[in-house]
């Protein structure tokens, strides 16, 4: 349950940016969340009211946006799109794969007031 | 409707000064509300955590000490396997250890035991170690330099795999009492390490492990996983596990402190 960190070490970053661009309430926070992240979307959504408790962005929106997870294939050597960490290849059907994108987790945007 | 904003304001556009929309092209936006603007930050979420790493990683190479993040499920045997290692390797390099736990210090004190020095991290509530608090440790500890330095995370088999600690590379530990098709079920710790220990290999005649299964199984997840089968007690594969350790040794530094 890491998911309270991730939205702590949100919570700071949304501090930071007020101060650097000058914003008082934020009204939604879009969260671009790859597909292969380690992380649920339903306990980020819980602790993301929480954490935001007390701070610029209380009551805020979180919107997820996810976004594709990419691997490649030892079986046929291409470059395939998965949605979860096993699924084989979608040319081969191979098992084989290694991850190369979608793990990642970033804070695109702030629609701010 | 405007066209940039999607605001009902009835207009074809805004006249001037009105940023493009930075989501337009991957998502359908609710309409921005009039009085609010869009600020696009394009952040990573841990990059607070990545800079602590960075930091971590930074000092580890200027003292060329070789830093390697130890992890599992609760009860794998790394402390045992840690003390054997420690034993191994000592009167050839220094080592020091960083212990994880939510509570207690009994770890540290097991390490300190065999001389080595040894610093608790205690996460209260925290799941995992992350690299501020590693940072602040490597600081009380002072790791000899040119030595090794085991960093012993917390035992949970999802989140120590997300955080960056800094180190050169991150060790997956797997007992042979624990089921064979772990590697899928948490794919993301397996598909983070750059060695996998299959450990407790003494209980192998006494337990239902299959090993070559295992195997395929964390594989499936990493297919160029490196994996030793270890075992505190007997001292098996204790040597091949110096071996891998010593051929990530870091470049000695002339300038080292």
């Amino acid at each position: 349950m890491h998911e309270m960190s991730l939205c702590q070490s949100i919570a700071e970053l949304i501090e930071d940016a007020a101060r650097r661009e000058r914003f008082q309430r934020v009204r939604t926070v879009t969260l671009e969340v790859g597909r292969l992240a380690a992380v649920e979307p339903e306990a980020l959504e819980f602790c993301f009211e929480a954490a935001m408790r007390g701070g610029r962005a209380e009551g805020a929106r979180l919107e997820i946006v996810a976004t594709d997870g990419r691997a490649w294939c030892l079986g046929c050597g291409r470059e395939i799109l998965i949605s979860r960490p096993l699924d084989p290849c979608p040319h081969c059907g191979g098992g084989q794969v290694q991850v190369t994108g979608g793990t990642e987790m970033r804070i695109k945007a702030l629609e701010v007031e | 409707m405007c066209t940039t904003c999607g605001c009902g304001d009835g207009h074809e556009d805004h006249p001037q000064g009105h940023a493009p929309n930075p989501l337009a092209p991957w998502s359908a936006p609710a309409p921005l509300a009039h009085g609010t603007r869009l600020i696009s930050l394009e952040v990573d979420v841990l990059e607070k955590n990545d800079r602590y790493a960075a930091a971590n990683r930074a000092a580890f190479a200027s003292h060329a000490v070789q830093a390697i993040n130890l992890m599992s499920s609760p009860g794998s045997g790394k402390t045992s396997l840690l003390v054997r290692t420690i034993e191994a390797i000592r009167g050839t390099r220094p080592v020091a250890v960083i212990e994880g736990d939510q509570e207690t210090a009994r770890d540290a004190e097991r390490i300190r035991a065999t001389g080595a020095p040894a610093t608790q991290i205690n996460t209260g509530k925290g799941c995992h170690l992350d690299a501020e608090a590693v940072g602040r440790a490597v600081a009380t500890l002072a790791p000899a330099a040119g030595g090794v330095l085991f960093i012993e995370n917390v035992g949970n088999l999802v989140c120590p795999a997300a955080f960056d600690l800094g180190e050169a590379a991150k060790v997956v530990v797997l007992s042979v009492t624990e089921g064979e098709d772990k590697p899928l079920k948490y794919p993301e710790m397996f598909r983070v390490a750059s060695l996998l220990l299959l450990n407790k290999a003494d209980l192998l005649p006494y337990v239902d492990f299959d090993v070559d299964f295992a195997l395929q199984c964390a594989r499936r997840v990493n297919p160029g996983l490196t994996a030793i089968l270890t075992s505190a007690k007997s001292g098996a594969g204790i040597d091949e596990w110096l071996d891998w350790i010593e051929r990530g040794r870091p470049p000695r530094i002339a300038a080292v402190r």
